[in-house]
């Protein structure tokens, strides 16, 4: 696997014309896909659903103190490839992962690592908002409780309206922390689902489309945690919105039908698409 | 319903159909089939109700006499020469006292003019083997009476209680009727004096089992009831839940693991007997487990149990969303935190419902007990799982299959106790859902 990770070189010449001729048909990654400083390092990583095969030879790293956005039409795997990063798709039953992900040069998919502190570090915000049929409180605190990261109770309390203030949900629950989490409406419970990744203090932080069901001001003050985030932690965000791709990544990379078509610089990426299907996705011609 | 204006002053196009046409013309054929089918439900609800009511009346109408017993005001001389001879009042002597004959001499006091071996027979009849044990209790807790005359109501006998409690047909001829003449004229003659009278029947809740009718009891049955569903509880409820937590949620899927469930859920079918003998054969004859005991009755309805706890609970922890598993693991709980604190909580309404219905059927369960010795006659109240005992469904096979009148009654109201008790269990499982259900 390390093997694998050293000699991959990829084209990051301009599409070529015969690509464009097959119709954007897909024939490698174009663009950078490593960074100088990366965090975690995927290199050839292949799952499979069964005999779906949901992301072929997907190649990616994910720099420290950066966004990584990563935007494709629906079903193309980018929630799959996200829950590659923290070993969640091992509860899928019939689920395979190939290929080799390093996380500060560990191989996460290693016999011996141990899944449980690697999400620790690497923590996860889903797709759909899942937070427990417990208490607001409880929800925030329990990660740092079970990881034992507060020393009392007070300790604990300033995390809890640290976190939930970080998401933007502060003022809304703090009279009704009591209160079951469930009972909170479709954004709250995506905020709270924020709040209870963020008080771990996970190192690098996978977002599945954060902001789907929040309204623009809620948006904004998530935005703000990701920039604030990012000084310190790595974070790879999934979004629908090419607005907040833009606004809140470094580097973009563009996922097709399993495939990562192509990784860059956002500036770029945006301004500048290099492969069709990548102009045809952002310029709204597709998907 | 709106349906369009006649399309009379409309352009021409004739338009297909409209949607809300469709429906409308096909709305009465739906709700006619909605109507069959709630009057279906409603009757087959009514009809299990009636069956339910007429098994409820039966049971209570033969049983509920059993909660009252008849006594008889006897005018006792506890007469020292035959109580306490030698007169210092030891225990001994008192204890090994001819009571009989005291109970004996005191009825043919009360009825001088009965006299010959045949009629003092039938007087004695009157009263209840357990007679003279009432008196002997009398002396030990309050020896101030040796010496004096008291009125003591004695508990009477079975024939008696079943003419008092109007259950032996008075107008049927002598030959066919359990009383004879003679005695319906001693009883009655003691009624006119106001010596009869129905108490309620504590003795029922208090005593073990008897051969006579109107001192056998429940307490044994309860006693031996309760160690046996406690042991069984707790035997089966952790091994249960472990056993599906770990198929469900840890063990790898492959062929082992489906061949361990198809083997479960056949357990499940198995009939009950099989398990009791089971029990005989590998607790009993093979580990030595003593017979007749809750011990050995509780392992063997935990196997029974078991099948049905697992698969309820697998069903339970199915019906939890994997989105909350993953929640857990996402923030780095580990699995058996992730099971403890988050999955288990949310299947406990289902699988207590499972363990209770599990519960339920052991309760009434008797087959299987059969075969590891629990159908013997055991008067001693059990103090313990290792003391032999026997357990209500049989001890209403026991009585079921006796003759005598009074434990027609008898078997009606222990029915009655236990059907008392399957509704408590029920109600606790209903209330124990209330409280643990919660919404995600
Ligand atoms: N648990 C699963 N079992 C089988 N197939 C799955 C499973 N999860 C996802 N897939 C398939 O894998 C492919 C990628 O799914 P994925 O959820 O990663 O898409 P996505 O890019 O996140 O889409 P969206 O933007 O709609 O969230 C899809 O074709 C999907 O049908
Ligand atoms: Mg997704």
């Amino acid at each position: 696997m390390n093997a694998l990770a050293s000699e991959i070189v990829r084209d990051t010449g301009a599409v070529s014309a015969a690509d464009l001729a097959r119709g954007g048909h897909f024939s490698g990654t174009i663009g950078d896909i490593t960074t100088p400083d990366p965090r975690m390092v995927c290199r050839e990583v292949n799952v499979w659903y069964g005999d779906k095969h949901a992301i072929k030879d997907v190649s990616l790293d994910i720099g420290n103190h950066q966004v990584v956005a990563m935007i494709g039409p629906s079903g193309c795997g980018k929630s799959t490839f996200l829950r590659c990063l923290n070993r969640m798709n091992d509860t899928i039953d019939g689920c395979r992962v190939r290929g080799s992900i390093t996380l500060d040069g560990q191989e996460i998919y290693d016999k011996g690592l141990d899944p449980v502190p690697l999400r620790a570090q690497v923590g996860m915000v889903f797709q759909k908002p899942n937070p427990f049929p417990k208490s607001i409180y409880e929800n925030v605190a329990y990660g740092a409780r079970i990881h034992g990261l507060t020393n009392s109770k007070a300790e604990l309390d300033a995390l809890v309206e640290t976190s939930l203030r970080k998401a933007g949900l502060w003022n809304e629950v703090k009279d009704r922390l009591d209160q079951p989490g469930t009972g909170l409406s479709g954004g709250q419970q995506q905020r709270l689902c924020i709040a209870r990744t963020i008080a771990v203090s996970p190192e690098v932080i996978l977002m599945d489309e954060p902001c789907s069901a929040l309204d623009p001001i809620a948006t904004a003050i998530i935005e703000e945690l990701i920039d604030e985030l990012r000084e310190q932690y790595s974070i790879a965000i999934v979004t629908h919105s090419m607005q907040q791709a833009a606004r809140v990544s470094q580097r973009t990379a563009y996922f097709h039908l399993g495939d990562l078509v192509e990784v860059g610089e956002t500036t770029q990426v945006f301004t500048n698409p290099r492969h069709k299907l990548t102009e045809d996705y952002i310029t709204g011609r597709f998907g | 319903m709106n349906n369009p204006a006649p399309a009379a002053s409309a352009p021409p196009p004739a338009p297909a159909r409209r949607t809300i046409d469709i429906v409308n013309a096909s709305l009465k054929r739906r709700y006619a089939r909605e109507a069959r089918f709630r009057f279906m439900g409603a009757s087959a609800v009514f009809l299990g109700l009636l069956f339910v009511a007429v098994l409820f009346g039966d049971i209570v109408s033969k049983g509920y006499t059993a909660f009252a017993q008849t006594y008889i005001q006897v005018p006792v001389y506890f007469d020292p020469a035959t109580l306490d001879p030698d007169g210092n009042r030891d225990p001994q002597t008192l204890a090994n006292a001819d009571y009989l004959g005291l109970v004996k001499a005191s009825l043919r006091t009360l009825f001088p003019r009965v006299t010959g071996r045949p009629q003092q027979r039938e007087l004695y009849a009157l009263i209840s083997a357990g007679a003279p044990q009432q008196i002997q209790t009398m002396v030990r807790q309050y020896p101030s009476v040796l010496g004096t005359t008291r009125d003591v109501w004695l508990i009477a006998g079975a024939d008696v209680d079943m003419l008092v409690k109007g259950q032996i047909d008075r107008e049927l001829p002598e030959a066919d009727r359990r009383i004879k003449d003679s005695t319906l004229t001693l009883v009655d003659q003691l009624k006119t004096e106001g010596r009869i009278e129905q108490r309620f029947n504590t003795g029922f809740f208090t005593n073990g089992t008897s051969r006579e009718p109107e001192l056998a009891g429940i307490a044994g049955a309860l006693a031996g009831t309760f160690y046996t569903l406690a042991l069984t509880l707790l035997l089966s409820f952790p091994i249960g839940v472990g056993a599906a937590l770990y198929l469900q949620e840890f063990a790898p899927k492959n062929r082992w693991t489906d061949l361990i469930e198809v083997n479960i859920n056949n357990l499940a079918a198995v009939p009950s007997i099989v398990f009791g003998l089971l029990g005989l054969a590998v607790f009993i004859n093979v580990f030595g487990v003593p017979r007749s005991t809750p011990l050995v009755g509780a392992l063997v309805l935990a196997l029974m149990t078991l099948p049905t706890i697992i698969i309820a609970s697998r069903a339970a922890l199915q019906s939890v969303p994997p989105s909350i598993r993953e929640a857990a693991l996402g923030v780095g709980a580990s699995p058996l935190q992730t099971q403890f604190h988050h999955v288990l909580p949310l299947a406990l309404p289902g699988i207590m419902t499972g363990a209770i219905i599990g519960m339920a059927r052991a309760l009434g369960e008797s087959a299987p007990l059969l075969m590891i010795g629990m159908i013997a006659f055991i008067v001693d109240i059990p103090q313990g799982v290792t003391d032999s005992a026997t357990v209500l469904p049989v001890q209403i096979y026991l009585w079921a299959d006796s003759p005598e009148r009074g434990f027609v009654e008898r078997t009606s109201a222990a029915i009655l106790v236990l059907l008392g008790f399957m509704v408590v269990m029920n109600l606790a499982a209903v209330l124990l859902r209330r409280r643990f259900e919660r919404r995600w």
